[in-house]
């Protein structure tokens, strides 16, 4: 399916708002819970999961959601999580990755790491809303979110109460550069969000890659100290 | 996932030149990320062997390519494993601040290779993959992340060339 046939799929709002609570969860969702979240039936969700999957933007499997197995288990359910792919359309075509791809690979070459890095940490600056920097974990998920990178706390609810709090995040914006050129987009998006915080406040961004999420979290700066 | 379900095992060694001595000041956070970064290497998932001095905790006492090049080989049961540990965890920090420790390559710096699960490489038949990428290009024995061959492809490759040989 084309991309823009993909996207047009999600004109539906019933069909978005299920998508986008997919999508949220970082998990497998079944249908009973997809249907609850959008508000509406579990028939009509099912539609929707469907018409979803055909488009590519969810991937379907099935699972038994009880945890047992065996006769009496039931039979398992139908489970959607979003699918990988990226879709994107450009009217008028533009192909921005192809020049983000070149420039990567010259920079790489040349070793600019330093010089991306700089960069960045001004973009950040400038993107930032007021002058001061970021003052709480909330304000940084609004911010986070609003650039797309899915943010979701951990550790809200630990023993060790909210010192413990950490912003992780589900989405890389810059996933295909990064998987080609590690250590120098993670570089640039761990300065670009530096300077979307700014560094002389309660917050700190820093590396603590995991396979499958963007390779940098948020948390309070009083807790890093070294 | 066991070694035993992989009949073939993924290589990598990486030479890094250094831009200070280790005991120079400069060199001190990255020394200091040795440990945790080993530890993390040594219980990731996929990960069989690395290469470590005798009597030392790490390899960087090895100075196989040069009295500044420090030497990293291991071994891992798949390509993905050893992705997911190089810029999916800990390690990743270290490769971000690289410029700061050592000079940047012209040459290529790392090299992977299929070896059969149980064979844990020398340093010489890791240098000699190494000098072979830098010599011919990427090819099903010797390669990189972006241009990786499967353990098939490099299986069927070997049995051309004896094929050839014969």
């Amino acid at each position: 399916m084309e991309d823009i046939d993909a996207i047009a799929a999600l004109q539906d709002p019933v069909r978005r708002r299920l998508y986008e609570y997919v999508a949220a969860q970082g998990r497998e969702v079944g249908r009973n819970e997809a249907a609850e979240a959008a508000g509406v039936t579990r028939t009509l969700a099912a539609h929707h999961l469907e018409r979803l999957t055909e488009a590519g933007l969810l991937e379907s499997g099935s699972r038994r959601l009880t945890g047992r197995s065996g006769p009496g288990a039931g039979r398992p359910a139908k489970v959607y999580t979003r699918a990988r792919a990226e879709r994107a359309v450009s009217l008028p075509a533009r192909d921005y990755r192809t020049a983000a791809e070149l420039l990567a690979e010259a920079a790489e070459q040349a070793g600019l790491d330093a010089g991306l890095c700089a960069a960045a940490r001004r973009r950040g600056e400038t993107l930032r809303d007021s002058a001061a920097p970021c003052g709480s974990l909330e304000q940084a998920m609004e911010m986070l979110a609003a650039r797309g990178y899915e943010p979701h706390l951990e550790g809200a609810e630990g023993a060790t109460g909210a010192a413990a709090r950490v912003v992780r995040m589900r989405n890389c914006p810059f996933h295909a550069v990064a998987e080609r050129f590690p250590p120098l987009v993670c570089g640039m998006n761990l300065a670009l969000l530096e300077g979307l915080l700014g560094t002389d406040g309660p917050l700190r961004a820093r590396m603590d890659a995991r396979p499958g999420e963007c390779c940098v979290v948020v948390d309070d700066s009083k807790n890093n100290i070294d | 996932m066991t070694a035993s379900t992989h009949a073939a095992h993924l290589a990598e060694l990486n030479v890094a030149t250094l831009r200070h001595p280790l005991d120079d000041p400069r060199m001190t956070p990255f020394v200091e990320m040795l440990d945790p970064v080993n530890a993390a290497a040594d219980e990731a998932p996929g990960f069989v062997w690395r290469l470590v001095e005798d009597g030392a905790a790490d390899a960087t006492g090895l100075r196989p390519a040069g009295q500044d090049v420090i030497v990293n080989l291991s071994v891992w049961e798949t390509q993905e494993a050893l992705w997911d540990y190089t810029y999916r965890s800990g390690h990743l920090e270290v490769m971000r601040r690289r410029r700061e420790w050592f000079e940047r390559h012209v040459e290529s710096h790392l090299v992977l290779w299929w070896v059969p699960a149980g064979h844990l490489p020398t340093v010489g038949e890791a240098l000699e993959r190494l000098a072979d990428l830098r010599a011919h290009g990427p090819s099903p024995r010797a390669f990189t992340f972006a241009s990786s061959y499967t353990a098939a492809e490099a299986a069927e490759h070997l049995r051309a060339d004896a094929a050839g040989a014969a």
